[in-house]
């Protein structure tokens, strides 16, 4: 790890810490859902009016609404009157000792020191870090330029207007099942503001969030970026991490209006459940979307090595004329993950261009599906796709699986999409072995070659990391 | 059975309780066609809520009662192919007049079900029914439930026939809305050879044709076959083919969509034994309010099967095209090599494409690629003809018939070749021209 890397990491690990250390008290919500609770949880973070409403609508339409069955993928039933919406942060545990063995030898091949690996698993430490300052600095550098990058419970409270403004214009309280859960229930999340012409100096990371919180299971990520103003931002980290919550329907939406960059890159690493028998993993069902305006630019990045279940389409409306969308994805599924992700390409103004560069990697028992939709609507002129979908199969119990929906209603469309699926070459493996490389190394090395070109989209301390995690979730799946 | 479920002066109402019945026909087809008359009523008309149906609207279809067409007579000089042996049906009834089907080579069985179905050792009586998935396929089960006659072919083990195999069904509208359900069957002998055409055609009237067939390769069985499908544009043609493949048999088949205003084909293809190839191509060329769905499910379920498909479409005016093909490797089905490739030419502003091709896969080693493009013509292709002097007309038509050419070249029937030449030619400002030229 380079020293930048690590500086970064401790930096991360700090805010985290600190986040957990803030926390005010808070009371778990008895298990149940009905507009009284969705009340509560308004009222308890001291919404305005108009918010209340907003999730009342939403849960008034979700009732009306059926789960999804059409993705590819099985798990049981989920009650929803069984969670609790309302949660306390979690409890700490006393030292590393009551976490799970397997974690903390994760933790150990990524290189995480011991400080961190108690604050990424939720283990009481005393000595506080001096985040405070770090936090400070970070946060007067982006006032200075006039960019918001706060939670979204803050951002009710700061900026109402522009939450208001933008809130649901890209997800809609209609838009799906587990979107408007998230809609009528969540719990917190970022807001991010970008004024025009700005350039955000530095990536912004959930890591630095200030006050960062236990956002639990509805997280609700906003971010705006005005016209002319560029913007990277970071979800997620390597380090596995193991909640408490089973269900996770988070909901990101993105705006670039006219001649702004987005760029939102996903390291997703939750708990993939038991690698023997796939019990207690995440499930992870995520709408992300984002809206393009005139000569605008939206870039979704993902790798998504973690969760029992995926089920997440990170979508581009290129609504103005010349806007840009791509998506580039590493979905890995081993153990018995199953991963149902792609992306959705709406193509409505002229000479829209958009990207799609997915590689999905099947081992053990996993099963990975690749759905995407890629749509020229009539009056679209000169819209441009290129999709490449590649999958890769280690082991014979896996499955791989392509599903792209291509809709062009346009003459002057130019769509190509092109699929393969193959396994790691025998000779190639064989070769590896000849110059002295394990077989387990050979096959790491092999799968980051076969993922460069998403590699390569990712800013670069998680590019790094994302590679090093690849060959950690792939550990017993060769062989 | 849930009959309250139609309402009168639809559809489902007016052909839902219908079942054929054949002279002689054994009880498992008896009894295949009340399961398979259930299986229809339960499921009634596919709607776009079912994901198969998704892009394609039944709408219309389902509010029109149809009734059995009668018996016709119908006039075919112009559609025969020389030299082959043909059985000709009107309405789904055979034509005795105007078929060919005497001087038979010896290993060839061609005639109507009507009699093979009532010898119980034959190959109809045994296997027919045995390769349609009822419950999938809602129109498939209505022509199971009713089919009143249909062809046989029967090749011998080892039996070579040179001449193709021509069936001709004919679908001869009254004015009412009339529907018939074609049967066939093809059953292919351990190292036998044949070309098969199956020919769709029909005159006047809104018409419904739902025909269903069965291709059965035995072991090293070879088999050329063209679906070839030309009916008038009042007409509706939803149609289902199914293969079966055993160990090294080979299925050469190509579909050519070309006439009715609704065409649905599904091709379900089992590659049941190792070293089977399957290549499944097709051209759709429409135009007006056309709708073409292709629908191809491809399972491998043995090792070392090999299945290549190429689809292409040329559309013009607010035609629509849906293509949608599944690719599915069992996990038994190691060293599997599948190509999918879906073309689509776009020659004007109200054409809408659908394509969806779709891999499922089980095994880690094999091969399988699938690739989708839709677009309008290279312009720099057309700037590089219309640079040697061609007109923008003359270009573009000679560039559109060259995107054909891919498929149309392949068709092993010379007669048929022809005809598809003749359409493309019709279709193209400079059509003539392009056909000299190429």
């Amino acid at each position: 790890m380079s020293e930048q890397t690590r500086i970064i990491e401790d930096f991360a690990t700090r805010e985290y810490e600190h986040g957990f250390v803030t926390e005010v008290e808070q009371e778990t919500f008895p298990p149940g859902l009905d507009e009284d609770v969705v009340r509560a949880i308004s009222a308890k973070k001291d919404e305005p009016g108009w918010m209340t409403d907003w999730r009342l609508k939403a849960y008034r339409h979700w009732l009306t609404m059926t789960e999804p069955r059409w993705p590819n993928v099985s798990y049981p039933a989920i009650d929803y009157q069984a969670i609790s919406y309302f949660a306390a942060p979690k409890k700490k545990l006393e030292s590393l000792d009551e976490v799970d063995p397997e974690i903390l030898a994760t933790y150990t091949k990524l290189g995480i020191p011991l400080d961190e690996q108690k604050a990424l698993a939720g283990v009481a430490v005393d000595a506080v870090f001096d985040s405070v300052s770090v936090a400070t600095t970070f946060k007067d550098k982006l006032a200075e330029l006039g960019v918001i990058f706060c939670s979204f419970s803050e951002a009710l409270r700061e900026h109402p207007d522009l939450v208001r403004k933008y809130l649901g214009s890209v997800v809609p309280i209609t838009d799906n099942f587990f979107a408007t859960l998230n809609s009528a229930v969540f719990s917190d999340g970022s807001f991010v503001y970008v004024p025009k012409g700005v350039r955000c100096p530095m990536e912004l990371s959930t890591y630095f969030r200030i006050n960062a919180e236990n956002t639990g299971q509805f997280e609700r990520t906003l971010i705006v970026a005005d016209e002319g103003a560029w913007v990277s931002y970071l979800e997620g980290c390597t380090a596995p991490m193991r909640d408490s919550n089973q269900l996770h329907a988070a909901v990101v939406e993105l705006v670039a209006l006219e001649g702004a960059t987005i760029k939102y890159s996903t390291v997703q690493n939750w708990y993939p459940g038991d690698r023997e028998t796939g019990a207690g993993g995440i499930y992870n069902f995520v709408t992300k979307r984002g809206l393009a305006e005139k000569r605008a630019k939206i870039s979704w990045t993902q790798v998504e090595t973690g969760s029992a279940i995926t089920w997440k389409y990170p979508s581009v409306i290129l609504k103005g004329d010349h806007s840009v969308g791509e998506f580039y994805s590493v979905a890995l599924t081993a153990g018995f993950q199953q991963a149902d992700t792609g992306t959705k390409m709406i193509h409505l103004g002229r000479n829209t261009s958009s990207t799609i560069i997915s590689k999905g990697i099947s081992a053990g028992r996993g099963q990975n599906t690749y759905r995407g939709q890629v749509k020229v609507a009539k009056k679209a002129d000169n819209a441009r796709n290129f999709s490449q979908c590649d999958s890769m199969l280690i082991g014979d119990r896996c499955g791989a699986h392509t599903f792209p929906y291509i809709e062009i209603g346009n003459p002057t469309a130019q769509m190509e999409h092109e699929a393969t699926t193959s396994k790691i070459g025998e000779d190639q493996v064989f070769y590896c072995n000849q110059r002295g490389i394990s077989t387990e190394d050979a096959v790491s090395m092999i799968v980051n070659g076969f993922c460069k070109e998403v590699f390569k989209e990712l800013p670069m301390e998680f590019a790094v990391e994302a590679q090093k995690l690849l060959g950690v979730s792939l550990e017993g799946s060769v062989g | 059975m849930d009959r309250t479920a139609a309402p009168a002066g639809s559809f489902v109402a007016s052909v839902a309780e219908i079942i054929g019945r054949i002279e002689g026909e054994p009880d498992r087809l008896v009894d295949l066609r009340l399961e398979a008359s259930r299986a229809f009523t339960a499921a009634g008309l596919p709607t776009t809520r079912q994901e198969a149906w998704r892009f394609t609207s039944l709408r219309a279809l389902a509010e029109t009662p149809h009734r059995p067409a009668a018996p016709a007579d119908a006039e075919i000089a112009d559609l025969t192919i020389p030299g082959s042996h043909r059985l000709v049906f009107v309405n789904g009834r055979l034509s005795p007049g105007l078929s060919a089907a005497e001087d038979l080579p010896r290993g060839l069985t061609l005639r109507p079900l009507a009699g093979a179905l009532a010898e119980a050792a034959g190959p109809a009586a045994s296997t027919i029914g045995g390769a349609v998935d009822l419950a999938r396929h809602p129109f498939a089960a209505l022509n199971t439930a009713a089919f009143a006659d249909g062809a046989l072919i029967h090749l011998e083990p080892g039996a070579i026939v040179e001449a193709p195999i021509h069936l001709l069904f004919v679908t001869v509208g009254d004015g009412e809305p009339t529907w018939s359900a074609p049967r066939t069957l093809v059953a292919a002998g351990a190292g036998s050879q044949a070309t098969v055409v199956e020919h769709y055609v029909g005159a006047g009237g809104e018409s419904l044709t739902l025909p269903v067939t069965e291709l059965r390769l035995a072991a090293g069985a070879i088999l050329h076959h063209v679906r070839l499908q030309e009916e008038p544009r009042s007409a509706r043609h939803i149609a289902l083919q199914a293969s079966r493949q055993a160990r090294d048999s080979r299925l050469d088949s190509v579909a050519l969509n070309i006439g009715a205003g609704l065409m649905r084909t599904d091709i379900d293809a089992v590659l049941a034994e190792p070293g089977a190839h399957a290549a499944l191509d097709g051209l759709y060329l429409v135009e007006d309010e056309q709708h073409t769905d292709t629908h191809l499910d491809v399972r491998h379920a043995a090792p070392h099967c090999t299945s290549h498909e190429l689809y292409k479409g040329i559309l013009d005016g607010r035609s629509r095209a849906v293509f949608n093909g599944r690719i599915v490797v069992d996990p038994a089905a190691q060293k599997t090599d599948a190509i999918q490739s879906n073309r689509n030419l776009l020659l004007s502003a109200g054409a809408l494409v659908n394509s969806n091709p779709q891999l499922e896969i089980f095994a880690d080693d094999v091969r399988c690629t699938h690739g989708s493009t839709v677009g309008r013509l290279d312009e720099e292709a057309v700037f590089y003809l219309r640079s040697r002097g061609l007109d923008r007309a003359t270009a573009e038509s000679l560039l559109t018939y060259a995107f054909a050419a891919e498929i149309v070249g392949a068709i092993p029937v010379g007669a048929v070749r022809e005809r598809i030449e003749r359409h493309l030619v019709a279709r193209l400002p400079q059509g003539e021209l392009a056909r000299e030229a190429f």
